[in-house]
């Protein structure tokens, strides 16, 4: 058990360092003139020959990206001007020169807002989405199997884009039941953190649970099938013993996976629900990002996000083998 | 009439006469089934009439007398801050789906045109990521060893990539690295960058399926035959383990094809992808944003065709895999 985590680790520490090598390149390789990119587009000829000066663009390319390592292991100083120094703490991803501000603090700055949109998200598509596949597995080719079914294929065509915007447009602006979605701290205002949550919640919620629901009933259904589970009912353990005890263990593991990857993927930054309702996470800083040429930012929100990713990879694989009996022999 | 007819009056004859017993190659099975499919007709339909649109958009512009990037200012209400005037959006017997609040472009013309465009970056996305995903899977199943180490890594590290993010974090860098090619502007460039995205996070889904099957295939008896005969490894690999293989491509395809529509107009609603004045459903709904509470139409009309043509493909996709797979039943 040790030992896998401690390889499963390696493995993705060096997918990691592979990931930051190759955003490294893109980004200050690939482009003629990293600095001109890094300044964006109200951009002065000062300000570019000072960021050249700080980013240190005349030193070896290894040298380079030794040092854009460094800062997010152990820290860094920039030069910033020619007196002032600008020092950035461990994790330093870099120093916005549009916002003024270091990558890390904008990061920080961004997280709640993103987790809390993952957080009630989650728990929402989970529920839904088990439950009407239990219930459709359990009651196949009945009414509300062909429902749920429907909805599930429904939800699974839908974009997040298109969803977010009608109900909205309904919910909020037509009928008033919700207010308008919004962030705002969850420890000062809780009530009012939960009200501009509910709209994300509900559309994520929604469009996500299509695919538990899928997958729920298609694992329940394939498993229902096993010889070990005609056994069980034939030996006469109570049906809802052998349902839940038996047929959801077997049928849990490739949701698990799932839930994991989408988990990881949401937490990185759920950019298109951000940008939809306007909430001011990870996933809006990187589209405010990009449209205004920011590089560092840019770069720092593609590395947390792939973080994410690779930590959920690991976490699920260790869920598998505490869950999968298979997979801990392999 | 035989002696043994006679004796026990029972036609012999019949027995030899009925329908001889002919093999049915998989395919003949597999096309059986869907042709029996009402779900696939149906889905098959609603994606040819997608296509054809598609095709024949440029005979719309003469049926109407205008181009879908011509203002049409006397549709709009100057005094309601330039919206349709009409009901939903403006729609009338010479503006079938309305015009674009402030400008009084056709929709229906930018609608046409916008499948075409939509469409054709999504199929062409298709294409590469199906020949390189299939390549990769295939050199890297058959092979094994260190090739397919190196190159399951590289799948790791690119299914690692918050891919949306990512997507638009390079949209800016490739295209001014491709600018300075030679390139010519807009979406010239940006077009391109699209496809080569959208294809690049989308081929390791298919290698990792293709792998898979080559890898169960590879110790198959009929490929030690074909070795035992002196085959190069050339014809191992495409003539006698490819053809083996088209059932789960062919259904990755089917599956893949509506996820890279839906990304292509997510990419262009974040302003990462294709830009004006060229139509194109993504665009169509990042313009209505600002909208949709007064004119709701004009989200409306791209965002349920994308979610007809999506749902489409989906079906159409279960039903191949159910043909295709002899023990999937629903």
């Amino acid at each position: 058990m040790l030992a896998y985590l401690v390889r499963r680790l390696i493995g993705g520490a060096t997918v990691m360092v592979l990931v930051s090598i190759f955003v490294f390149g893109l980004f200050f390789v690939l482009p003629a003139d990293p600095a001109r990119l890094a300044c964006g587009k109200s951009c002065t000829p000062e300000l570019m020959a000072e960021i050249r000066h700080t980013l240190e663009l005349d030193i070896p390319l290894p040298a380079q990206y030794f040092r854009f390592v460094k800062g997010i292991v152990s820290g860094r100083t920039y030069l910033a001007g020619s007196e002032a120094q600008l020092d950035c703490a461990a994790p330093c991803l870099g120093y916005s020169y549009q916002t003024d501000e270091l990558v890390t603090n904008l990061l920080k700055d961004r997280a709640p807002a993103t987790l809390s949109i993952a957080f009630g998200a989650s728990i929402l598509w989970l529920l839904i989405g088990l439950s009407s596949g239990i219930v459709s597995a359990l009651r196949r080719a009945t009414w509300i199997d062909k429902f749920s079914q429907g909805a599930a294929l429904a939800g699974a065509s839908l974009q997040i884009y298109f969803v977010g915007l009608v109900l909205q447009f309904i919910l909020v602006d037509k009928l008033g039941w919700l207010s308008s979605p919004g962030y705002v701290s969850p420890n000062d205002y809780p009530m009012e953190w939960a009200q501009g949550m509910i709209l994300p919640w509900l559309t994520l919620g929604f469009l996500l649970s299509a695919i538990y629901a899928r997958l729920t009933r298609a694992g329940m259904i394939e498993v229902m099938s096993e010889d070990y589970i005609r056994t069980a009912r034939a030996k006469g353990l109570p049906s809802r013993r052998v349902n839940f005890k038996h047929v959801m263990r077997a049928a849990i593991t490739p949701i698990i996976t799932v839930f994991g990857l989408d988990l990881g993927q949401l937490l990185g930054g759920a950019v298109i629900t951000e940008y939809v309702f306007n909430i001011p996470g990870l996933g809006k800083l990187a589209t405010e990002a990009v449209s205004n040429v920011d590089l560092p930012v840019i770069v720092g929100t593609v590395l947390v996000a792939a973080v994410f990713i690779v930590i959920a990879n690991i976490v699920v694989d260790l869920v598998y083998m505490i869950l999968d009996p298979k997979v801990r022999l392999a | 009439m035989s002696i043994y007819e006679k004796a026990s009056g029972i036609p012999a004859l019949k027995l030899i006469e009925a329908a001889p017993i002919t093999g049915r190659s998989p395919a003949a099975i597999a096309w059986s089934h869907l042709k029996s499919d009402r779900t696939a007709w149906i889905s098959s339909f609603f994606i040819f009439i997608f296509l054809f649109i598609g095709v024949i958009a440029p005979i719309f512009p003469r049926i109407l007398h205008t181009t879908p990037d011509a203002f049409h200012p006397e549709t709009l209400d100057a005094e309601l801050g330039a919206m349709p005037i009409g009901s939903f959006g403006g729609i009338s017997t010479q503006h079938w789906f309305g015009v674009e609040p402030r400008t009084g472009r056709d929709i229906f013309l930018r609608f046409v045109f916008g499948a075409r465009t939509s469409l054709s970056i999504a199929l062409i996305a298709t294409v590469i990521a199906t020949v390189i995903g299939v390549s990769i899977g295939l050199i890297s199943g058959f092979f094994g060893g260190k090739v397919d180490q190196v190159l399951s890594r590289l799948m790791e590290i690119i299914l690692a990539f918050p891919s949306i993010l990512f997507a638009l974090a390079i949209t800016p860098v490739l295209e001014s690295v491709l600018t300075r090619a030679g390139l010519p502007d807009g979406n010239g460039v940006r077009i391109p960058v699209m496809i080569f995205v959208i294809s690049t996070f989308g081929w390791p889904y298919i290698a990792r399926i293709v792998r898979g099957q080559v890898i169960s295939l590879r110790e198959r008896e009929f490929i030690e035959a074909a070795r035992a005969l002196g085959a190069s490894r050339w014809h191992l690999v495409f003539r006698e383990i490819l053809p083996n293989l088209w059932a789960p491509i062919l259904v990755t395809v089917a599956l893949n094809i509506p996820t890279f529509i839906t990304t292509e107009a997510a990419l262009t609603f974040l302003g990462a992808g294709v830009i004006e004045p060229t139509s194109d459903w993504g665009a169509m709904l990042l313009a209505s944003v600002p909208f949709y509470r007064v004119d709701p139409m004009y989200t409306f009309i791209p965002g349920f065709a994308l979610f007809i043509l999506v749902l489409a493909f989906n079906l159409l996709g279960d039903s191949v895999r159910d043909a295709l797979d002899p023990k999937s039943s629903r």
